[in-house]
């Protein structure tokens, strides 16, 4: 289970592996989003919870392909299938590996972001908080939207479809819990989004198991 | 239940059966919309109110139509049965369409009402975000090539969404509302007037009939396809 995690991170971070990919999407979206609505600081730092939430789902949705698609193509999918590790346990080994090398990062990355969009220094905490709780949930969720599609050539526009409506609680906990602490509300937006996070990881290594052994033909 | 659950008998059952549900469907449907327009103006919301018997209905079977797809699908992965996929299969642009339904006359009534076609309520959005559900799972339907492949994925979609409805319920709810609460099925009885109680169950018995019609004719041709590219395959 650790070669696994440490050999899917180790592909992510080398040439084409898309790690860095995702997280300068990230980047671009958030630099994207004041272009179009304007450089009012106040309605930025208002907006910035969301439009960062947003960001990081998408470049978490953009690169899940490479969670099975690769290993699928070459076979080696078959290969892990056949070990002895039961294959609930490699999708787990296989979502902590995506957040580990999409999630962490944007999470890193963020309060850079933050920076510049004028969040308040009370709002760096939550945003913070939220997107290291919440983004496990992406990863999570998008695995088994990225395991139901992974027969299907054009999978890749299928996957937002599917995966987007059941991350809809993600958002609203994640960016709830910096409006919450901008709006200097106590909310309960946090461990709702702990709760979340932890039911998805813990619940969709079982869903993600069962779409691969289907794809495999077993 | 599964002495019945043969494609057989089932299409040799269902097929008397389909005239009588049409029947009382269409019965229901006609003394509810006659009820709805003899029932008194609301003392608020004026006419506007009838709305209320063509959308509350939708939407109770667009719900209701997700809750029977996601069964039918855990039945057909648990027991890898064929009718029961049909059956999934087939109740997924029903209840799409019944969403549509209710999100459209939801939106003609939130016009008069709240002065907006669309607000971002937590019912709406959840039915928006449930609309959504229903299109993914007829797209991933389509994708896969292999029925019986696909018929498997798409019952561990619906089972995933299932358990994430009350989830994306709560969570919107916990966001944002601005719609109504509850007012028929509550703890001291329904606090809506009896003038307006009879026409709005005629029709919410009327639109369930309804559904279960084009339900099972939908699952009888499905049936029927499914004999017909068996013959076709059999004589290339």
């Amino acid at each position: 289970m650790i070669a696994l995690l440490s050999r899917d991170m180790r592909l992510a971070f080398r040439a084409g592996g898309g790690a860095m990919l995702a997280l300068a999407f990230f980047a671009s979206v958030a630099a994207l989003v004041p272009l179009g609505i304007g450089p009012d600081l106040r309605l930025l730092a208002r907006i910035a919870g969301g439009v960062l939430w947003i960001a990081a789902v998408l470049a978490g949705l953009l690169s899940l392909d490479r969670l099975f698609q690769a290993d699928y193509e070459d076979g080696s999918l078959d290969l892990i299938a056949l070990s002895p590790l039961p294959l609930e346990a490699v999708s787990f080994a296989k979502i902590v590996a995506h957040w580990l090398t999409t999630g962490l990062p944007l999470t890193l990355l963020s309060p850079v972001l933050a920076l510049m969009y004028g969040v308040p220094v009370r709002g760096f905490l939550p945003l913070i908080a939220s997107l290291l709780i919440g983004t496990p949930a992406v990863s999570a969720i998008g695995a088994v939207g990225a395991s139901l599609t992974l027969s299907i050539r054009r999978g890749g526009l299928i996957l937002p479809l599917i995966v987007l409506p059941l991350l809809a609680p993600a958002v609203i906990f994640g960016a709830g819990a910096v409006i919450g602490a901008l709006d200097n509300l106590p909310n309960g937006a946090l461990p709702l989004l702990a709760a979340f996070s932890f039911a998805a990881l813990l619940l969709s290594p079982f869903a993600v198991a069962a779409a691969v052994r289907l794809n495999l033909g077993s | 239940m599964f002495a019945y659950a043969n494609p057989k008998r089932f299409m040799d059952l269902s097929g008397p059966f389909v005239p009588w549900l049409a029947t009382a469907a269409a019965i229901l449907l006609v003394v509810g919309l006659y009820l709805a327009f003899t029932a008194p103006p609301d003392y608020q919301q004026g006419d506007t109110v009838r709305i209320m018997f063509i959308h509350v209905p939708a939407a109770w079977t667009a719900m209701m139509a997700y809750a029977l797809m996601a069964f039918s699908a855990a039945i057909g992965l648990i027991n890898r049965h064929p009718l029961a996929d049909a059956a999934a299969k087939t109740a997924a642009p029903l209840g799409a369409l019944f969403t549509a339904l209710a999100l459209v006359t939801g939106s003609l009534w939130g016009k008069p009402m709240w002065g907006a076609w669309w607000v971002w309520d937590a019912r709406l959005t959840s039915f928006l975000l449930l609309l959504f559900l229903y299109l993914g799972y007829i797209a991933l339907w389509n994708a896969i090539e292999d029925e019986t492949r696909a018929a498997r994925a798409t019952a561990i979609l619906a089972i995933v969404g299932a358990v994430n409805l009350p989830i994306i319920e709560f969570s919107v709810e916990w966001w944002s509302t601005l719609h109504q609460g509850e007012s028929i099925l509550r703890k001291g009885g329904p606090l809506i007037a009896p003038v307006f109680l009879w026409p709005l169950a005629a029709m919410a018995l009327g639109y369930t009939l309804l559904f279960f019609t084009l339900w099972i004719v939908r699952i009888r041709t499905e049936i029927l396809n499914r004999r017909l590219r068996a013959l076709q395959m059999g004589a290339a």
